[in-house]
């Protein structure tokens, strides 16, 4: 790794000036017969009663269960031919398709209006707020799932919903949320941000990015017709035998991962490529923002580990429409291999996770702690660490599915070496907050809580990595509460730091700090309330996904759903405080609220459409916080240098 | 734990909190020992229960000064360096603040050594724990002296054992949507719904599914092996005391999977050999009829819905492969 590889510091005359526009023209048009969510809705509708007919069509004489009708190929077609539609109404597919016949495209029409943000947009401004959008709805649809489930487990026998249902609800639940966390913190703020924070105007491939969104929220659809179809019986894990048994909701569980595994890849290979080509003059690997590095780390997971998803997905679909027999034991095929390709995804999957969090943390807390990152090159050399390790832990998911036994002490060995990169994240951290200055500001509040979560997530990840240990723990209620601490309470409550963070920035609108303290509180509080019972609930021997338990385990059971409703709650508090922040009682924010020394925050506000006037010059690392006579961070092109400021006074805000 | 700059003025920071860190992790772990560690699940029924327990709370000590330390690190850190606080220090900024070698060094140093320690720790105990009770698949590699010959006899059909004889005790799990069955092959293969179990004895189980994925978690003797369709997956342990336990699903397997459960015991030899005969004499007439006793079952393909025992008059595999579809007549 050479992190020290110069940038060319001379700056080509072409850079110096915006092009008026993002490569269209005209700004005019889009009226409500243009291309827009409608139509989107529209033509998804279309494609899937074309595609059932079509399906049905071709394979006329063949049901899934006799006299029922059902059949697994108009399924498939009828969600292919909707999301297919669903791309085109939107008008992800106009440019490809004029290049693919051979015509000149016509060019996007650019708005400014809130209509831009029903569209498909280039914008990465824009893309980044959609996917805010886009992640929450996912986060609350499966939180409300995760509230029926909890409400299940209030009793140890079956009260509220039928075997069938629950595990329906379980399955729905998992998979939403895995949908979600592959994208909460990469599609929102790492397509808003990227660019900003290396200094471009504008992402390598905006149309890819669009594509990645609009694909992302057709996931969403996609996964939820499981429930008209009967939902799916198999966890988010779909392990291969039940998934061949399984009935029409299962193609829509295999349908939903392979295409949010096509977002995956598009967003990845969009930020990977951006970061590696698009940074500013003089933004060398060692100034990049340690954001940046989550994000890149990520990127490159998402580019390499979700092809096999999709892999996974679509002979899973094969085996269900066209009868092949991979994963079909007694016709040649292995129930392993599923367990292999999708953990092979599945555990770098983990990682996609973790890594924008810590990119998150380490960019907030110099922030508000006035001193640099500590240790930079660990950080990113953690980061980096991680996403190369993440490859070679998979089948620590496996251990006692009878796979050969002599890989055994190597994955117990790669999977607990993991933890030496997560532990730099932690030196990093622990050394920035030395004799710092803190300022507890809610995003600063949400980071701390990142590192109490996520040790306890990490710790609890090394026992389960113990094979004797995990003889017990596997598959138990310890391994559900191990997940959600990395990834609600880590990766999700970063998400929120860097909202509170960004969202002024974002929206040009501070987020109420009563409400904020409110919301960090009472979920700090009821976050841990719901999980950490769990991990006595696993040790004591209560199996994941099940509807009837112990009867000595109901208080445990009980503590944690209160805890999980009282979790719900606090995220009201949450909607609450966005709506009136953003929309009831907006209070315009300051150009650099935080007094950051972020290249994003140098930007004027409103951003303007292609962010930087003139590409800036970087002349050194955003992190001199209470340096004596620090030097600029860049170069703007006019007398706006931004020296970064001793202590705490408020940054020279070269916005104002 | 040290991950601060010690070359800063004002070392007492790091003194301070060095020492609640020590003593809070000599207390804690010393308390956790004594106290909680002979009750950590899943108990001390069998060889591998009492491995798991003692590695388990080898972990929990060692893990335990982690969380204290960083957490001790944190709250410090929060209460003295925080804005506003009268006489606290000024953050200073610069080159001294951006990294400290030797910090660094010895962080990675400590983990790594750390890491490397639990993972020969957890080897170590693997091997040495005959897979500590989780499943092996059809080739175990770590397994009691004399349980392979045994698994081998047991399918020959010249498998026995008696009281104080010192053999394994090879015993099949066969899991199904949505229960679990044992076959005794020492005993003429009979079929029950009862896992009863000698004591002071070592046991070869061999899980096997009929339909999908489940797993076999035998919580008290801490046996976990995933019961896989057409694959004999073994997994040992010793038994070493008397008492019931619970047998529970542990992987998905379709709607009643959180109601795969049952309970077997542990009796004394003597108790076993006697329960054994008698069962394999009651059960002798449904014996016949089952299929001959074998690691795996070709199911037919029609999954839980029926035939996997073909009487001769069933099928082998049915025109379509979903469950549900109709049966062809017996």
């Amino acid at each position: 790794m050479t992190i020290s590889a110069e940038r060319p510091t001379v700056v080509e005359e072409s850079n110096l000036v915006p092009p008026s526009s993002m490569g269209s023209t005209r700004t005019k048009g889009g009226g409500w017969l243009s291309q827009h969510v409608g139509t989107a809705i529209v033509l998804g509708f279309l494609g899937y009663i074309f595609g059932h007919w079509f399906g049905n069509y071709l394979s006329s004489g063949y049901t899934v269960v006799v006299n029922t009708g059902q059949n697994s190929i108009a399924d498939l077609l009828a969600l292919i031919f909707m999301v297919v539609g669903w791309l085109a109404g939107i008008g992800a597919l106009n440019y490809p398709l004029a290049k693919i016949v051979g015509r000149e495209p016509k060019e996007e029409v650019e708005l400014t209006g809130w209509t831009r943000y029903f569209r498909f947009n280039l914008d990465h401004k824009v893309v980044g707020l959609q996917y805010v959008v886009g992640v929450l709805l996912f986060f609350f649809t499966g939180g409300l799932l995760a509230m029926a489930i909890r409400t299940e487990l209030l009793s140890p026998t079956v009260h509220v919903f039928s075997a069938d249902t629950y595990i329906k609800i379980v399955s729905e639940h998992g998979t939403i949320m895995m949908m979600m966390a592959s994208s909460i913190i990469v599609g929102p703020l790492g397509n808003y941000f990227i660019p900003l924070m290396i200094g471009s105007r504008r992402m390598a491939y905006p149309r890819i990015e669009a594509f990645s969104l609009w694909t992302f929220v057709a996931g969403y659809f996609v996964i939820f017709s499981a429930l008209p179809y009967g939902g799916f019986p198999t966890g988010w894990t779909g392990y291969a035998p039940l998934q061949t048994q399984a009935g029409p909701g299962m193609v829509s569980y295999l349908f939903g991962f392979a295409v949010i595994s096509i977002g995956m890849m598009a967003a990845g290979f969009n930020l990977a490529i951006t970061v590696v080509n698009y940074r500013a003059p003089g933004m060398t690997w060692s100034r990049i923002p340690v954001f940046v590095w989550g994000i890149l780390s990520t990127a490159a997971l998402l580019t390499l580990a979700s092809p096999v998803l999709f892999a996974a997905g679509t002979f899973g679909l094969l085996d269900k429409t066209v009868q092949t027999a991979f994963y079909v034991t007694e016709h040649g095929g292995s129930s392993y291999l599923w367990e292999n390709l999708f953990w092979f995804f599945g555990h770098p999957e983990v990682y996609i996770m973790a890594l924008p969090g810590f990119g998150i943390v380490g960019e907030i807390i110099p922030v508000f702690c006035r001193k640099p990152l500590f240790a930079y090159r660990v950080a990113a050399a953690g980061m980096i660490g991680v996403a190369l390790l993440s490859f070679f832990v998979w089948q620590h998911h496996i251990f006692q599915s009878g796979i050969n036994p002599d890989m055994r002490p190597l994955f117990m060995l790669t999977t607990e070496l993991i933890s030496i990169p997560t532990g730099f994240i932690f030196l990093v951290g622990m050394g920035t907050l030395y004799r710092s200055k803190m300022r507890f500001e809610v995003p600063m509040l949400f980071c701390l809580a990142v590192y109490f979560n996520f040790l306890i997530g990490g710790i609890s990840g090394v026992f389960l990595s113990d094979v004797p240990v995990n003889v017990t723990l596997h598959g138990g209620f310890f391994v559900l509460s191990h997940f959600h601490y990395t990834i609600m309470g880590g990766l999700v409550f970063a998400f929120m730091a860097g909202l509170y963070y960004w969202l002024p920035k974002m929206t040009g609108r501070m987020m109420n700090k009563k409400l904020g303290l409110w919301h960090f509180w009472t979920m700090f509080i009821f976050f841990n309330l719901t999980f950490f019972p769990m991990f006595f609930i696993g040790i004591l021997g209560q199996p994941r996904r099940v509807f009837t338990y112990a009867q000595n385990l109901q208080t445990l059971n009980d503590i944690s759903s209160v805890g999980e409703f009282l979790l719900g709650a606090s995220l009201l508090i949450f909607v609450a405080n966005l709506m009136w922040s953003m929309f009831i009682s907006p209070e315009k924010a300051p150009a650099n609220p935080w007094d950051s020394l972020g290249l994003e925050w140098q930007t004027a506000n409103p951003i303007p459409l292609y962010n930087f006037e003139r590409i800036p010059v970087i002349m050194t690392d955003p992190y001199h916080y209470s340096e004596e006579n620090a030097p600029a961070l860049a170069d703007f092109g006019d007398e706006r240098n931004v020296y970064a400021s001793s202590s705490s006074t408020s940054g020279d805000d070269p916005a104002n | 734990m040290d991950t601060e700059n010690s070359n800063k003025a004002e070392p007492r920071h790091l003194r301070r909190i060095t020492v609640i860190w020590i003593v809070l992790s000599v207390v804690g772990d010393l308390l956790y020992w004594f106290l909680v560690g002979p009750h950590t699940p899943p108990g001390r029924m069998t060889s591998s229960a009492v491995a798991d327990q003692f590695d388990f709370n080898v972990l929990f000590v060692v893990a335990f000064p982690v969380i204290i330390g960083v957490w001790t690190y944190m709250l410090y850190a929060v209460v003295n360096w925080r804005s506003g606080k009268a006489g606290a220090p000024e953050p200073v900024g610069g080159p001294s603040a951006t990294g400290n070698k030797r910090t660094e060094v010895s962080w990675i140093a400590i983990t790594t050594f750390a890491v490397l320690c639990l993972a020969a720790f957890g080897i170590v105990e693997l091997v040495v724990g005959q897979g500590s009770g989780g499943g092996e698949g059809p080739n175990p590699l770590w397994a009691f002296p004399g349980a392979i010959k045994a698994d081998t006899a047991a399918l020959a059909g010249t498998g026995t054992w008696t009281p104080n004889s010192n053999a394994v005790l090879p015993v099949q799990v066969i899991a199904q949507q949505w229960k679990f069955t044992y076959r005794y092959p020492t005993f003429g293969g009979f079929e029950s719904p009862q896992l009863i179990l000698p004591n002071n004895t070592r046991i070869s189980f061999n899980v096997t599914s009929l339909d999908v994925i489940h797993s076999f978690w035998a919580y008290q003797l801490s046996v976990k092996a995933d019961a896989n369709p057409q694959i004999n997956n073994v997994a040992f342990t010793k038994t070493q005391q008397l008492g019931n336990f619970t047998v529970r699903c542990d992987e998905l397997c379709g709607i009643w999977h959180g109601a795969m459960f049952n309970y077997g015991k542990v009796v004394s030899q003597s108790a076993f050999m006697t329960w054994a005969t008698k069962t394999e004499a009651a059960n002798a007439q449904n014996t016949a009829i089952l299929p001959a006793f074998a690691w795996t079952y070709v199911p037919d393909a029609n999954g839980a819905a029926g035939g996997y025992y073909p009487d001769g008059s069933l099928t082998p595999y049915s025109s379509v492969e979903t469950y549900g579809s109709k049966q062809p007549k017996s």
